[in-house]
């Protein structure tokens, strides 16, 4: 169960190997959390996952997840379920693509679509129901500043993360009065394996920064959260720029 | 007072799923609510809920999660209020768990009997006052709810009913057991005798916490009731400064000719409600530091043989209902522990460091304790007992109070699981040496099974 400032006690990562959600859930051993299962592709870097979060203290185990298999995930993820309550579920995976190349590449591009909206939506659905079955709970999924605007230099990634973030908050809504709580968290340029080679955007964040604003944000049951604050108040002025002018800026 | 528990109907009226929190208003969770009009309703409902359990729930005072089971049952006891009978020579009532403490003293004032014990608030009801084995400001010498239970029926986890008595393991478990070893379905209760509905009150200013021990601890068995109102603010050496207040039942002889009328009226003022929305942030350390300031400064230095209504003495606050609102939509911690008597160093040190973090919290009691009560998870022992309320959102807080629980535990004392909302798992079994003996009860009986609560489940109990 929660406690009152919305530690959870158990965690379900999916996308076990990000960086993000590994730096959630060291965050949140330091509190409550005591149980900890990572979802991933089986890899070597999945069990130094695990391994790095035991030596914390944590109960971890890995569970087989591929976001491109979505037929699958009814029953690994009801698995995971039927262990014990997930207090937290954490939607972490995603792939950022190469745009240069995805462009003329429609097979890949449809890849990172695939895995951060078509995997997610399934994965998703399939814990939100589980978390309505037990009658509490957070889901708190990991979006991007990216789907808040399309950008010529990011656009598929982009889409992908807009879809995704139009889902949870609709998902949200869905759930609301049933116990069971929605966060949609939307990171700027987080300085992180994915993103290492990339010039540095500004207003940049790391993922210590993010696994705070998570951590804040179940404390007050927030809905939606940008990484860094600022963010909120950037975003809300350059969507609302003309697109001839947003073309020639330099984001 | 349907809307005091706190339960809030999905927009589906048709729909028992409830959205339930404690008083404090953190950590929601949805369940199938009950709401049994009879002692066979309630055992039906007993056997035919799921796997997810059950747990039964009164008028939601209890300040965390201990009313309350994500995905299961709810079983809302307030629908069971009927008061059997009352033996005005003996001084005894048996009546439903569901009766609030509230409605017997309606019922009992006017003939001359009072509830043995009362916490902060009338609007709990009996099997509550037994589930978390209640207490008031007589505890130094009438000691917890439960010690004047002398029956309860008891709904067990195959739907058969029991009665239980004192001295035996079943009344031990149940007594301040959270619902847990099964449903409280009536109880006969010892009452207190009175002449009057008026409290006799003195008042003094301690000005600081040495100050406050001390004069509690002085002719601590001369008032029936006694507690302390610690301004947690104050810092320095006003660090623990605080307003005692001690008092008994008025006798008839005390009272003026107008109130000998009618001196054992029960009339209970209510002021308007709490607004339903209120910013979070609103008690902070400066709105509350003046709210301090203000009423150690217009409390009496000293006063003595005050009259004051019965209310007003032990339930001032519940002439706002829904005062949990004004702590926003965050809602609010309780944080109260219980140190053994020689333990006052840790106390100090306690207070000190709250002082000096600058928590707002303006509802901070201090109590001396009296002898422990049966009841292998009941709260009380010799000792100083200390309460606050914060509000849930303040950064930080939850580290805070685990630093404030290794202190306690040091010290061999305990945290109330009826107010808890956020203590860590481990420490528990340093708090409640007997939690073992619990947990086997539980698995016994097979209440584990078919009792269940989000405070059992994040406690393991």
């Amino acid at each position: 169960m929660k406690d009152a400032f919305g530690a959870p006690q158990s965690l379900l990562i999916l996308g076990g190997t990000s960086e993000i959600g590994l730096a959630v859930a060291r965050r949140l051993i330091a509190r409550r959390t005591r149980t900890v299962r990572l979802a991933g592709r089986p890899s070597p870097d999945l069990e130094t996952a695990a391994d790095s979060l035991r030596a914390l203290g944590a109960d971890v185990t890995t569970v087989p997840f591929d976001a491109l298999d979505p037929a699958a995930h009814e029953e690994i993820l009801g698995k995971v379920f039927a262990d014990g309550d997930i207090d937290m579920v954490l939607l972490a995976f995603g792939v950022l693509g190469d745009q240069a190349n995805d462009e003329g590449d429609p097979a890949a591009a449809v890849r990172v679509a695939q895995t951060n909206y078509t995997g997610a939506v399934s994965a998703g659905l399939v814990c939100a129901t589980a978390l309505q079955n037990q009658g509490h709970g957070s889901l708190v999924v990991l979006s991007s500043v990216a789907g808040e605007r399309a950008r010529r230099t990011n656009f598929i990634y982009g889409s992908s993360k807009a879809g995704l973030d139009a889902f949870a908050q609709g998902l949200g809504d869905a759930l609301h009065g049933t116990g069971v709580h929605v966060m949609v968290v939307r990171p700027g340029f987080v300085r992180s394996r994915m993103t290492a080679g990339l010039p540095d955007a500004p207003l940049s964040t790391t993922p210590e920064a993010v696994a705070l604003a998570v951590e804040q944000g179940l404390r007050r049951r927030s809905e939606l959260v940008w990484v860094p604050g600022t963010l909120r108040v950037v975003m809300s002025a350059l969507r609302h720029v003309p697109r001839p002018l947003f073309r020639r800026l330099p984001v | 007072m349907a809307a005091d528990t706190r339960t809030t109907p999905t927009t589906d009226a048709d729909d028992p799923f409830v959205s339930v929190t404690g008083w404090g208003r953190t950590a929601p969770s949805t369940a199938y609510l009950w709401r049994p009009r009879t002692h066979e309703q309630a055992a039906a409902a007993v056997r035919e809920w799921g796997a997810r359990g059950g747990i039964a729930r009164g008028l939601g005072r209890a300040y965390g999660d201990a009313a309350q089971n994500a995905g299961g049952c709810v079983l809302d006891m307030t629908g069971l209020d009927r008061i059997h009978s009352i033996d005005v020579t003996a001084g005894t009532v048996v009546c439903d768990a569901g009766v609030s403490l509230h409605r017997l003293m309606e019922v009992l004032l006017p003939l001359g009997w009072f509830v043995p014990v009362s916490p902060g608030t009338r609007y709990i009801t009996v099997g509550g006052a037994i589930g978390a084995s209640v207490h008031g400001k007589n505890h130094h010498v009438s000691g917890a709810f439960t010690r004047h239970v002398s029956a309860f029926d008891l709904l067990l986890p195959d739907g058969s009913v029991r009665t239980v008595t004192p001295g035996t393991d079943l009344f031990d478990a149940t007594a301040g057991g959270m619902g847990l070893t099964g449903v409280v379905l009536a109880a006969v209760i010892r009452l207190h005798r009175v002449e009057t509905s008026y409290m006799l009150v003195d008042t003094e200013r301690a000005t600081d916490l040495d100050d406050v021990l001390a004069r509690l601890a002085a002719d601590a068995e001369r008032h029936r009731y006694s507690v302390a109102w610690i301004d947690l603010l104050a810092r320095g050496r006003s660090t623990g400064r605080s307003v005692i207040t001690r008092g008994d039942h008025a006798p008839l002889a005390a009272l003026p000719a107008r109130a000998r009328r009618a001196p054992l009226a029960f009339r209970p003022g209510t002021l308007p409600p709490a607004p339903a929305a209120v910013p979070p942030g609103l008690l902070n350390r400066a709105t509350v530091g003046l709210f301090n300031e203000f009423w150690y400064r217009t409390s009496p230095r000293a006063g003595s043989g005050r009259l004051q209504r019965l209310t007003a003495f032990f339930h001032p606050l519940d002439g706002v209902p829904h005062w949990n609102r004004v702590y926003g939509r965050n809602g609010f911690v309780q944080y109260q522990f219980v140190v053994g008597h020689g333990q006052e160093e840790t106390l100090r040190r306690i207070v000190r460091r709250i002082a000096r973090r600058g928590c707002p919290s303006f509802l901070a009691v201090l109590k001396r304790f009296g002898a422990s009560d049966p009841g292998w998870l009941s709260f009380p022992v010799p000792g100083w007992t200390l309460a606050l309320d914060i509000p849930a959102g303040l950064p930080g807080l939850g580290a805070f109070l685990d630093e404030l629980d290794e202190e306690v535990v040091g010290a061999g004392g305990r945290v109330y699981l009826a107010k808890d909302s956020r203590v860590r798992p481990e420490a528990l079994a340093a708090m409640y040496p007997r939690l073992d003996e619990f947990r086997a009860l539980r698995a016994r009986t097979g209440a584990d099974r078919v009792f269940t609560s989000d405070l059992s489940r994040r406690l393991s109990l």
